[in-house]
């Protein structure tokens, strides 16, 4: 499925593309080597949108993440959604495409978050049958996102990792390891981050994420970290970077900030962080 | 003890609903808050998705009835599509049917205007016809030509000042006291907002549905110019072919 000729991200930090910074980028992009989309807001049919991408792929490597196509859905994927990826990802030829481990439509509803799944032989099954529909139908190999999770299934009787493995055995897709989600979740459910990389396949990771969140805590006084993309990445998630890259090696490393979005220069002081934390381990 | 997607989103769109059966926390202790995580990413973020597209919308009512409107939109209306860009489609007539926003008649068509630029916004390129492109047919074929319009263009009837609604909540200004129906065209990345009057909008309304010019023009009556009509048409990019 991995196919040489199409182009790689580049083992240099990049980060979320927002159209308020294209004469920036387009200027000087301090470190920054590739740029990330999220498909759907690039799904009109012309425009400034669809104009500032034809600008930038002369310059950056491109990453198109996903964001609603429901992949953990107990219906069937969205067959025109599908359809939009695959336009997109044929127009764009980008080096790199994503989704999440979650669900977001049902019964036609697309509800604009990411939800979470029990981990089980069946969700496994449904998973794994819709990456095999969406790397068959996209022609290229695609990443899976580990989630933030704020709460624990009954029903669950695998451990995230463990169904990760699983997945990337059964589909041959590679991982986007979001470290900040692994963070999240690992507090908001009790369990070791360090504990969580270790037990990760970190040999197919071909991306990952850094971003901020907010805390709270639930109605007994528990930490309840909510993944927001609104902030500065977190020390401890820095360090659970330094950790995951002396056991991975280097990897793309994208600074995601989707909402209080702030000025390009805020985004290239993390990048910089992101950049030292690569060339430490040269 | 299995937690189907039915239950989830039932209890998502549903405050008064307790969590479903089956999410707890890592003690195994049933959710409430942290169900409540999601519910309120959905809530917060299809409101804010209708804050960002109905910006004049929510400055004519207020963002507390605004926000309080959407909540009531959002359970009716959820998105049917991942593709946020366009979210709020029905909102013009879920307005017209909305009881406590009766008291403001033109919401309806101040959310179709401003629906139709983000459409525009979005509309496949196009390339115009030169300026002179008119004047280069011969004078008896002009009763018989039809226009392409570009798909940046839509036309919004209204009874009500609409234009200069909508310019006095983003620019300032004041309101107009007659009707002025409402052109959104793209000359380059971004919608232009221009009135027209009714007489223009009823021509325009037949050039659009492919009517030959010189049949338009008998429909805007005796006295009709067409030229700050043309004129308007050609400075905003807003046809694309001729066709004799």
């Amino acid at each position: 499925m991995l196919d040489a000729t199409k182009p790689s991200l580049p083992f240099t930090p990049g980060v979320g593309y927002k159209a308020q910074h294209f004469n920036d980028i387009m200027k000087d992009a301090g470190p920054v080597g590739w740029l990330e989309i999220h498909a759907e807001n690039y799904m009109g049919m012309g425009g400034r949108p669809l104009a500032q991408l034809r600008h930038l792929s002369e310059k950056f490597p491109f990453s198109v993440h996903g964001v609603g196509l429901s992949i953990g859905g107990e219906g069937r994927l969205d067959a025109d959604h599908l359809a939009r990826l695959k336009t997109l990802c044929d127009w764009l030829n980008p080096a790199s495409f994503s989704e999440h481990l979650a669900w977001s439509t049902h019964e036609s509803a697309f509800l604009n978050d990411l939800l979470p799944l029990p981990y089980t032989a069946a969700t496994v099954k449904r998973v794994a049958d819709h990456i095999d529909e969406v790397q068959s139908t996209l022609g290229r190999q695609m990443l899976l996102e580990n989630p933030s999770s704020y709460l624990a299934f009954a029903e669950s009787d695998m451990s995230e990792t463990d169904f990760l493995a699983e997945i990337v055995a059964r589909t041959g897709c590679g991982l986007l390891l979001d470290v900040n989600n692994v963070f999240v979740s690992a507090t908001n459910l009790g369990y070791s981050p360090q504990g969580y990389i270790d037990a990760y396949p970190l040999d197919v990771v071909r991306e990952i994420h850094l971003g901020g969140h907010d805390e709270d805590e639930d109605e007994t006084g528990a930490p309840l970290l909510i993944d927001s993309h609104g902030a500065e990445v977190v020390d401890p998630v820095w360090a659970l970077l330094d950790y995951t890259l002396s056991k991975s090696g280097p990897k793309p490393l994208l600074i995601e900030w989707d909402t209080d979005v702030p000025e390009w220069a805020v985004l290239v002081e993390e990048t910089k962080r992101a950049d030292a934390a690569l060339s430490v381990l040269v | 003890m299995i937690t189907t997607q039915t239950d989830f989103r039932t209890a998502l769109l549903d405050p008064s609903s307790p969590a479903p059966n089956g999410v707890q926390n890592p003690d195994g202790v049933p959710a409430t808050k942290r169900f409540d995580v999601y519910r309120n990413n959905v809530a917060v973020s299809l409101t804010d998705a209708l804050e960002t597209a109905f910006p004049v919308v929510n400055k004519l009512v207020g963002t507390d009835f605004f926000r309080a409107m959407a909540g009531v939109y959002l359970r009716a209306h959820p998105p049917t599509s991942p593709v946020m860009m366009f979210y709020g489609d029905e909102m013009p007539d879920f307005l017209a049917g909305f009881g406590p926003a009766q008291s403001v008649p033109y919401l309806p068509d101040v959310a179709r205007l401003e629906l139709a630029m983000r459409h525009s916004y979005h509309a496949e390129d196009a390339s115009p016809i030169e300026p002179d492109a008119l004047a280069k047919i011969a004078p008896d074929t002009l009763p018989n030509v039809t226009f392409t319009f570009a798909p940046t263009v839509h036309l919004i009837p209204s009874n009500y000042p609409l234009h200069s609604i909508w310019w006095a909540n983003t620019h300032g200004g004041d309101i107009a006291k007659a009707a002025q129906p409402t052109l959104i065209t793209r000359p380059e990345f971004d919608p232009s907002v221009d009135p027209l009057t009714p007489e223009q909008t009823a021509v325009l309304a037949a050039l659009i549905d492919g009517t030959p010019l010189g049949a338009a023009l008998q429909i805007g009556g005796a006295g009709f110019d067409l030229g700050p009509l043309l004129g308007l048409l050609l400075s905003r990019n807003a046809l694309i072919s001729i066709n004799t």
